[in-house]
């Protein structure tokens, strides 16, 4: 049972973390909505241009591709991601001791530093001498990531649920285990089985948890950025070229300081907005 | 005057808690809140140990306003339902903390541990972990943390809830014992009338976020000021029925009537409502003023030494309790008799007439 | 239905028992009739839920044999025995509505669903939810959550036998006298062999035709409440059921009569004799001590006022003695003196009631 004082003194203690987000955040944001109202030519001079190229993002192609293909991920690795942690969660021994080796082979992809898997990926899927894009053409599949944006794709997506399923399984196994024996006990006296049991027991027992694990997979992977830039750099063509990834090209590659502003403010939304309906859409559930 | 509560009030958003309260708690003595889950026996007990704060109206504990003082420097303890101990200290040390942190000289600390584990019968654990423990050792332990301290006040959430019938039984004949003559004003937050029968001194009824009376405890379980409070303090639930005075007869609806004397018999002719405590109607006949009612059994129930019954007498259900064990046949006909003497009489409003 | 047997079971945790307290279950055989209401009573660790825990399936025995009408069940799995249990902690399927829950037991052994339905019906007016059948169950109350519990065991008709571990735990105390009753009430109804397990008496003496005590894995008595109140077979229960419990006092057998504080105390029954240095004691209920003129010289020490009598505590010597007096009957205060009735008052010998040799 938690229990709140009320006190204003722990306010003091909070000043400097308060301080510091307001710095760290805050003042970059507004700095990308200073430069998002204006255009430059170099030199540091900037003109007032308006909600000018916000309009024009709007209007872009390329923006549209981007986000298109930026959704697109994301919802393949949620559609995969959360149903394979689920399944490997589910397939977790609750007891004895392989649960630790098991843990910590599933916390290890998550301790890899993201542009390191994104190169470790790179050598891996090379065609030639990669042992995955070496055995995948060994098998007769004509497979090369840098030219086919199929190939491309499949090597992004699985690079990303070998990173990332992880995260899922390890929340998914927090909420099996802390379901009560008396639970299983009860299903297995009123004669439930599999199917039943993970359905009207696990599944809403790890309700919160999963919350929690989609939110967070599907912030991730809509702003995903180091592993597939590393390992393919937005190719073939634009193929893989992912909002993100088109955001640095336009802002720090083409030095289009004003129409990269106004798209990070675009794409903060659309993440702010999309977030917020999937947290609504799944906590009224519970609280029904 | 030790604590006292003056006009307090807490709301938490619409909802109100603890509707305006005052209360002057009975100085160095037991002070039981009795009522229901949700009446507002723990937030009562949070205002006072200062880890909620009132809307409104002040708290005073020995003479002095501690409306805004922290709990830490509010001297006092407090002991939950739920056994609370440090787990990676011992018995000993848990026993010990209170005393740390008020900076006692080593010798006076161990003194005072040990005679605290003494009374508490935790001698031969001191060197155990919680976990070690059983769990009416473990409250024990607590217990003892709070006994230590010495505190102005010492407040009780049910510490007894969570133990088994018998430990409960044992812990309650002592706890009266080890708080007396320390000075200390001890609050106890219980559900369970007989409890507070038990450990005597004064109680406050609680229902609702109310209290709706408060006072020597056997005088309020004689003379209950309201009937929230008659239903508060009974288990099992005292038996309430509509009943029609004219003159100084009473009668029930189904025509059972008996003659009253006394100031119920001097208040106006009207419908009033009776309650009796289950153990004055009883099938056997023990004293005067006696009224036959005759109805179908329709559940007993025994606890080691007490008979209950549920009757049905027209569409009311009466419910019996008497001493020793009595075996009742479900379904059939079955004569009680009810202690006329004995029945508390409420007025429309609930008030108490006689 | 069914009468159930257990037939020299014991049980241990550890692997190789060898000193009594090693094991959790001590040898016992007992016999249950089919419909029978039966309680397991005792303190906490006494092993009356690994019991119910073998007698469900949840649990193998070390040794001994669970029986289901003569028929040899130990081996089984608790799905294939046919029996049902209530939690300490309600369990209810959350995401379903109450209906779906009472019919999950029946839909899961493929029972069509006009028949579900009338059954679910039938329990759910018995459990008054019929109210309730729409809403999603993890609104509820706890009372309400259990009484769903009880609901998935009772609307099946396969159903050997249903456990009860601890059901009222977690129900508020001015509701667990309700749902006590309706347990009475059902049972009487449905006529299922019913075991409960609990700590507490009341439960256990108003729920149970016949109350098991047990305490350190072992049975202490099995009996109907009248046996276990008037008739003890054990100071330890003498102790545990009535509250306050029973007198334990410490005696001398001379000449074959029985003395405390040197005076002779008259008993029901013939005593036996003690085996050398057997511990000797006198057990006699505070309902059946009073004060008299003459009789055992004792300190008024405290007066407890329980409301519809009082409870008052005396010492004679180091011996504790409670005596039950009415509520408006006189207390004297200081010196007094107290006498025992005779027909309720026993001889016990290192704990067992003593009887005529």
């Amino acid at each position: 049972m938690a229990t709140k004082t009320d006190n204003n003194r722990a306010w003091l203690f909070v000043i400097p973390v308060v301080a510091l987000v307001a710095f760290n955040a805050l003042v970059p944001l507004m700095t990308v909505v200073n430069y998002s109202v204006q255009e430059t030519f170099g030199d540091n001079l900037f003109f007032w241009h308006g909600l000018g190229w916000f309009e024009d993002i709007l209007r872009s192609e390329r923006a549209h591709a981007a986000l298109g293909r930026q959704m697109l991920f994301t919802a393949i690795i949620l559609v995969i991601e959360v149903p394979l942690g689920v399944a490997i969660a589910l397939a977790m021994p609750r007891k004895g001791p392989w649960v630790s080796v098991c843990l910590v082979l599933m916390a290890l992809p998550l301790l890899i530093p993201w542009n390191v898997v994104g190169a470790m990926w790179n050598i891996l899927a090379l065609p030639d001498i990669g042992l995955l894009g070496h055995t995948i053409n060994a098998m007769g599949i004509d497979y090369n990531f840098t030219q086919q944006p199929i190939a491309a794709w499949f090597t992004m997506v699985l690079m990303d649920v070998w990173h990332w399923t992880s995260l899922v399984v390890l929340l998914a196994y927090a909420g099996l285990i802390s379901i009560p024996d008396a639970y299983y006990q009860a299903a297995k006296i009123d004669g439930a089985r599999g199917w039943a049991v993970f359905r009207h027991i696990q599944l809403p027992k790890m309700n919160r948890v999963l919350t929690i694990a989609i939110l967070l997979r599907f912030m991730d992977s809509f702003m995903v950025y180091t592993e597939p830039f590393v390992l393919t750099g937005g190719g073939p063509g634009n193929s893989t070229t992912l909002l993100s990834i088109d955001l640095v090209k336009m802002a720090v590659g083409q030095f289009d300081l004003g129409r990269g502003g106004a798209m990070s403010l675009i794409y903060f939304l659309i993440t702010l907005l999309v977030s917020w309906i999937f947290y609504t859409l799944m906590t009224r559930n519970e609280s029904q | 005057m030790s604590a006292e509560l003056k006009a307090v009030v807490k709301r938490v958003g619409a909802e109100t808690h603890i509707y305006e309260t005052s209360v002057a708690l009975a100085d160095k003595g037991f002070n039981v809140l009795l009522g229901p889950t949700g009446a507002g026996k723990t937030t009562l007990i949070k205002l006072l140990a200062g880890l909620e704060k009132a809307t409104s109206g002040q708290i005073w504990i020995k003479g002095r306003d501690v409306t805004h003082v922290n709990t830490q420097r509010r001297n006092i303890s407090l002991v939950h339902q739920f056994f609370v101990n440090y787990p990676n200290m011992s018995v000993y040390e848990n026993i010990a903390s209170p005393l740390r942190v008020a900076g006692l000289r080593r010798q006076d600390r161990d003194r005072r541990v040990r005679e605290a584990a003494e009374l508490l019968k935790l001698t031969p654990m001191l060197n155990r972990r919680p976990s070690e423990l059983s769990g009416g050792q473990q409250q024990r332990t607590a217990l003892a943390r709070a006994i230590v301290k010495e505190a102005d006040l010492v407040l009780l959430d049910e510490p007894l809830a969570n133990l088994d019938y018998k430990l409960r039984e044992e812990l309650r004949d002592e706890l009266p014992k080890l708080f007396a003559g320390r000075g200390a004003t001890v609050v106890y937050a219980t559900s369970e009338p007989t409890e507070a029968l038990l450990l005597g001194g004064h109680t406050a009824t609680m229902q609702d976020g109310r209290v709706t009376h408060f006072g020597p405890t056997a005088e309020i379980y004689r003379a209950p000021a309201d009937l929230a409070t008659a239903e508060v303090f009974s288990d099992p639930p005292i038996n309430t029925a509509p009943v029609t005075k004219t003159g100084t007869r009473m009668t029930l609806d189904g025509g059972v009537g008996w003659t009253v004397s006394g100031p119920i018999a001097d208040v106006p002719d009207g419908t009033y409502t009776v309650g009796v405590r289950p153990h004055f109607i009883t099938p056997r006949a023990n004293g005067e003023g006696l009224v036959r009612l005759s109805g179908k059994v329709l559940i007993t129930e025994l606890s080691g030494s007490d008979s209950v019954a549920h009757f049905r007498v027209g569409r009311h259900v009466w419910v019996s309790q008497s001493r020793g064990i009595y075996q009742y046949r479900v379904g059939e006909m079955h004569d009680f008799l009810m202690d006329a003497d004995r029945c508390l009489y409420f007025d429309a409003k609930g008030m108490l007439v006689g | 239905m069914a009468r159930i047997g257990l037939s020299k079971l014991s049980h241990s945790y550890v692997p190789d028992p060898a000193a009594p307290a090693d094991w959790a279950i001590k040898e016992m055989d007992i016999e249950w009739s089919d419909g029978g209401a039966y309680a397991l009573l005792g303190p906490s660790g006494c092993g009356k839920t690994t019991l119910l825990n073998i007698i469900s399936g949840l649990v193998t025995p070390s040794r001994g044999s669970v029986l289901f009408n003569g028929v040899d069940v130990t081996r089984l799995p608790p799905e294939q025995r046919n029996i049902a249990q209530v939690f300490q902690f309600p369990v209810t399927y959350d995401t379903m509505s109450v209906y779906a829950n009472l019919a999950f037991p029946l839909r899961n052994r493929g029972i069509p669903d006009t028949q579900v339905q009338a059954r679910v019906r039938e329990i759910a007016d018995m459990l008054e939810l019929t109210d309730q059948l729409g809403r999603r169950a993890s609104g509820l109350a706890a009372d309400e959550k259990q009484k769903i519990s009880m609901g998935r065991g009772l609307v099946r008709q396969d159903v050997n036998a249903m456990m009860f571990d601890e059901p009222l735990t977690v129900i508020d105390p001015h509701l667990k006298w309700t749902l006590r009753s309706k347990l009475k009430e059902l049972h009487q109804r449905v006529g299922v062999t019913m075991i409960y397990v609990t700590h507490d008496q009341t439960e256990a003496l108003t729920f149970a035709d016949q109350v098991v005590v047990m305490q350190d894995g072992e049975v202490v008595q099995i009996g109907t409440p009248v046996d276990l109140f008037e008739r003890p077979a054990h100071t330890f229960v003498g102790h545990f059921i009535g509250s306050p419990g029973m007198n334990v006092l410490p005696c001398e057998i001379r000449s074959g009569g029985a003395f405390f504080a040197g005076r002779h105390i008259p008993v029901d029954a013939g005593i036996g004799v003690p085996k050398p240095g057997a511990r000797v004691e006198l057990g006699v209920r505070p309902e059946f001590t009073r004060f008299a003129d003459d009789g055992v010289p004792v300190t008024v020490i405290r007066v407890a006022d329980a409301g519809r009598h009082r409870i008052v505590e005396t010492r004679a010597g180091d011996t504790r003695i409670n005596l039950l007096v009415p509520e408006t009957a006189e207390v004297p205060t200081g010196d007094a003196c107290l006498a025992f009735d005779p027909a309720h008052t026993r001889v016990y010998m290192d704990g067992w009631v003593s009887e005529a040799a």
